[in-house]
């Protein structure tokens, strides 16, 4: 484009502009700077959360909990509690104990704050028949008896297996999920894009898309969050069981675990060998679920008698 | 410069000029996309839960349609092979439609993309060093890389083409050659990686077979020409731009060899599951029967779709039927009807029913789902009619900048 | 963890764990008042691990309160007058097999050793010899607490009534909303 002169100044070519443009896009992008303390800009500019310096994460966790304390009219506290050293987590749940009566879920649900309408389950609790043994096909999610368990069924829940070769981690453009230090297998909603390429990854449908804004009436806010965990999710994004970062990486146990009624679930560090975990995969008959696809999960199922 | 600004000027005169067919066409186009655009504020107001996919079937219509319409790009490289390699004059002209088919496949692929997407404003995530691309293990990052750079070669040498023609200058074999040989390795590439991206799924028995990704090539090659031997039949009458028979027999003669391959592929697939008989013979009986007792909704689809591909393959063999225009054109709306149930609805579903749990949810488009993907052909087709119709004007000397 | 900050931390853990085992006595059939948690053979056989009280009833206990002057029938019967509300339903015993007629405030195992009710998984677990193993292994029975420090151990009796052991069928939670009817 022809410069023109107009008197002494000189009228931007339509170049110039765009590249100026350009650079400050990726200046903003690649700074991360606080853009005159509007949090809308901010959320949009947030980088990965590799990137982030300690400040930068300090700044997001602030802004985080300032939106939800608006949100929900009560404080809540977001934490992003690094892992735990010399821990791998494992998780172990006897099918010959399971009866089928979804307290899990439904603890799971109240204190990970999970969008209540469209409903989001973590954890889902499959029937089966004794007769056929733990063939899919013929699994019934939606089982609705006055009373459980059912004589001939048994009872398998199905959540996140935080697998050493995760196939979610492995498809998604992004890098929006890892597999922590811990063994714990997060997701950034900050950053995820909504691809939905992980849920079609997972064998174990252990993933679960915010379809509409998630419904969280603020009575059932469970203000003790972490960034890569509990928080309140935004639209648009996937999320999945994260073994209670909330917990676990302060020696609790994951609410599942507390909640059962029939003590059929066990949590632990595969690297204490004192653990119960460690007891259970050295003396009771383990199993895992598709294991022919090496996916190495950390989620056992044992006959517990 | 001022080249460039009176061709832009001059294709806007040509786009806005035309028949009453002309008109209509594009009253329809526009009515489409501009629908199309409405029922996407409605999901970008609302939520992606106004589509039926639910987390069962996390992947249905728009990805469907993305996927055939890879396939569409990919098939750019079916006139280019013969043209640029073998040095076939007959089609050497014609290869600038191949690639502008090819653009407008690629911006509907991308729009197909945004709208699926549940966070579109985190698109910039998807950028390498700005954000973070997965590279290497992500198939879908890849998938990001090869069809933004499939559309920019396409770009760029249709561009270059058209705009060499319009200003009387004859263009510069070394500098156009090389990237069209490059884009027969990236449109191979394009529709492989997408391929990948379902291959690579373990958990998906249904696509976790080896030869999906020369069955996406072979079901892209007889199916993305179709577009191109229409137009070109519609070009010849109406268009004083000549086009030979011979280069059209020879597209619906290398069609065909893709259909006999895809037809060969596509029985190899279902021997070895209804063969082996293993649990994961689920998956085809909810394509061509039903589970459970119940007959299955897309039943009917998955019968249409190999019967329409077995009877257009007979129909484009026989030299005599695909040279006649009424059964070539037949043949031509049967394979693409065909690979579109093909590529759509019989990939994605049944890789999805049952889900991995086991469970089944019996997944239909929704109304919004219909309504933007009508909307996204419409502008994919509208920029082809006008790319098309300003292509035509400039190889025919009618839109130049000295005026022949 | 050997220094003082990590002492600090188990002990602190052991607190909260404390508060939430009150918690979750509440949940549980009794409503007896908290008394302090009594140390016991851990899995390694020298760690010390405290375990919950038992889950009497209102005012059961001691139960030397009635039978003091009552006299002892070592008879095996259907009971009358008092305890007639208790159903025993496991396997071929009654009452006396496993509470001592003489020390009414104490259990006696099968080789007439006498032991608390604080202690009442040995009585237990001299029939369920695996399940007691996997007890103290911290396999067997609702996990609580942390999985880092102190674990809380309930007795047996705090989920299965010794009386008539056997879990009846509970009623479930809703099952999920199907996908097709999420809008």
């Amino acid at each position: 484009m022809e410069e023109r002169q107009q008197g002494t100044e000189r009228k931007l070519s339509r170049r110039e502009v765009l590249q100026g443009l350009a650079a400050l896009l990726a200046t903003l992008a690649s700074s991360g700077c606080r853009t005159g303390g509007s949090p809308e800009l901010d959320a949009f500019l947030q980088k990965h959360f590799w990137r982030l310096t300690p400040a930068e994460l300090d700044a997001v966790l602030a802004r985080l909990e300032k939106q939800y304390a608006e949100r929900f009219g009560k404080p809540v506290s977001v934490k992003a509690t690094p892992p735990l050293e010399g821990v791998t987590f494992a998780y172990a749940l006897d099918i010959a104990r399971c009866i089928g009566c979804r307290r899990c879920v439904y603890g799971c649900v109240e204190e990970n704050n999970q969008s209540r309408n469209p409903q989001v389950h973590w954890i889902t609790v499959l029937e089966m028949d004794k007769e056929k043994g733990v063939n899919l096909q013929y699994a019934d999610a939606f089982y609705d008896h006055a009373l459980v368990p059912e004589p001939d069924k048994f009872y398998m829940p199905v959540a996140c297996m935080h697998c050493e070769n995760p196939p979610c981690v492995k498809v998604c453009p992004v890098n929006a999920t890892w597999k922590d230090a811990d063994g714990i297998v997060v997701i950034d909603y900050n950053w995820c894009i909504g691809c939905r390429c992980c849920m079609s990854g997972c064998p174990y449908g252990a993933r679960h898309f915010n379809w509409a804004p998630p419904d969280l009436p603020p009575e059932d806010l469970n203000a003790n969050t972490e960034y890569l965990g509990n928080r309140p999710r935004p639209r648009g994004v996937v999320e999945k069981c994260h073994f209670c970062i909330q917990r676990v990486r302060h020696g609790q146990y994951p609410k599942c675990v507390e909640v059962c009624p029939v003590g059929a679930r066990k949590f632990g560090n595969l690297l204490d060998p004192k653990s119960e975990i460690r007891y259970i995969l050295e003396n009771k008959r383990v199993y895992i679920l598709k294991e022919d696809l090496n996916t190495q999960p950390k989620f056992y199922y044992y006959y517990g008698i | 410069m001022r080249e460039l600004y009176d061709f832009v000027r001059g294709s806007v005169a040509i786009a806005v000029r035309g028949n009453r067919a002309y008109y209509a066409w594009m009253a329809l186009l526009l009515v489409l996309a501009l629908q199309g655009v409405a029922a996407y504020c409605h999901q970008a107001r609302t939520g992606l839960i106004v589509t039926n996919m639910r987390d069962p079937v996390s992947w249905a219509f728009y990805i469907g349609n993305f996927t055939f319409l890879v396939g569409v790009g990919a098939a750019a490289v079916m006139l280019v092979i013969p043209a640029y390699l073998y040095d076939w004059k007959p089609i050497k002209e014609v290869v600038v439609f191949g690639e502008l088919l090819a653009i407008a496949a690629m911006v509907m692929c991308l729009l197909f993309v945004l709208v699926d997407m549940g966070r579109p404003d985190r698109f910039w995530h998807m950028l390498p060093f700005l954000g973070s691309l997965h590279l290497p293990m992500s198939l879908l990052a890849w998938d990001a890389v090869v069809l933004n750079v499939y559309l920019c070669l396409n770009l760029v040498i249709a561009g270059y083409l058209i705009f060499s023609t319009f200003r009387g200058r004859r263009y510069n074999p070394r500098f156009v050659v090389p990237l069209v040989i490059f884009s027969i390795p990236m449109a191979i590439s394009i529709h492989t990686v997408t391929a990948f991206i379902y291959n690579g799924m373990a958990g998906r028995p249904y696509w976790n077979s080896a030869i999906l990704a020369p069955r996406f090539l072979a079901s892209a090659f007889c199916s993305g020409p179709v577009v191109l031997l229409i137009l070109f039949q519609i070009v010849r009458r109406i268009a004083r731009f000549d086009i030979k028979d011979e280069a059209l027999h020879k597209i619906a003669e290398l069609m065909a060899y893709a259909m006999g391959i895809n037809l060969f592929l596509t029985g190899a697939e279902i021997f070895k599951e209804y063969y082996s008989d293993t649990q994961h013979l689920v998956y085809f009986q909810y394509l061509f029967s039903g589970l459970h007792g119940r007959r299955s909704p897309i039943a009917i689809y998955g019968w249409a779709a190999m019967i329409l591909g077995i009877a257009a393959f007979i129909l484009f063999v026989i030299p005599r039927t695909r040279k006649n225009p009424i059964t070539m054109n037949l043949g031509c709306l049967m394979i693409y009807g065909s690979v579109y149930i093909e590529k759509g609805i019989a990939l994605l579903i049944p890789g999805y029913t049952p889900d991995v749990l086991g469970q089944v949810y019996e997944y239909v488009p929704s109304a919004t789902e219909v309504r933007v993907s009508m909307g996204i052909f419409g502008i994919g087709f509208l920029l082809f009619t006008v790319m098309a119709k300003v292509a035509v004007a400039t190889l025919s000397g009618r839109l130049a900048a000295t005026p022949r | 963890m050997r220094n003082a900050a990590g002492l600090r931390k188990a002990l602190i853990q052991a607190c909260v764990g404390l508060a939430a085992l009150v918690v979750l006595i509440s949940i549980v059939r009794s409503e007896d008042a908290p008394r302090k948690a009594e140390p016991v053979q851990g899995p390694a056989g020298n760690d010390e691990v405290a375990v919950a009280p038992p889950p009497f009833s209102e005012e059961i206990f001691p139960c030397s309160g009635c039978h003091e002057d009552l006299k002892v029938n070592t008879t095996p019967r259907q009971l009358k007058k008092n305890h007639k509300e208790i159903i025993l339903h496991h396997g071929d015993r009654w009452c006396l097999d496993c509470h001592d007629a003489l020390a009414r405030d104490k259990l006696h195992l099968a080789n007439g050793k006498l032991i608390d009710f604080t202690e009442s998984f040995r009585l237990c677990g001299q029939c369920h010899g695996p399940t007691l193993r996997d007890w103290r292994a911290g396999e067997h029975g609702k996990r609580t607490g942390n999985w880092s420090g102190r674990k809380q151990y309930l007795l047996c009796v705090h989920c299965h009534n010794p009386h008539a052991p056997r879990y009846k069928p509970m009623e479930p939670l809703p099952p999920p909303v199907r996908p097709e009817d999420i809008r």
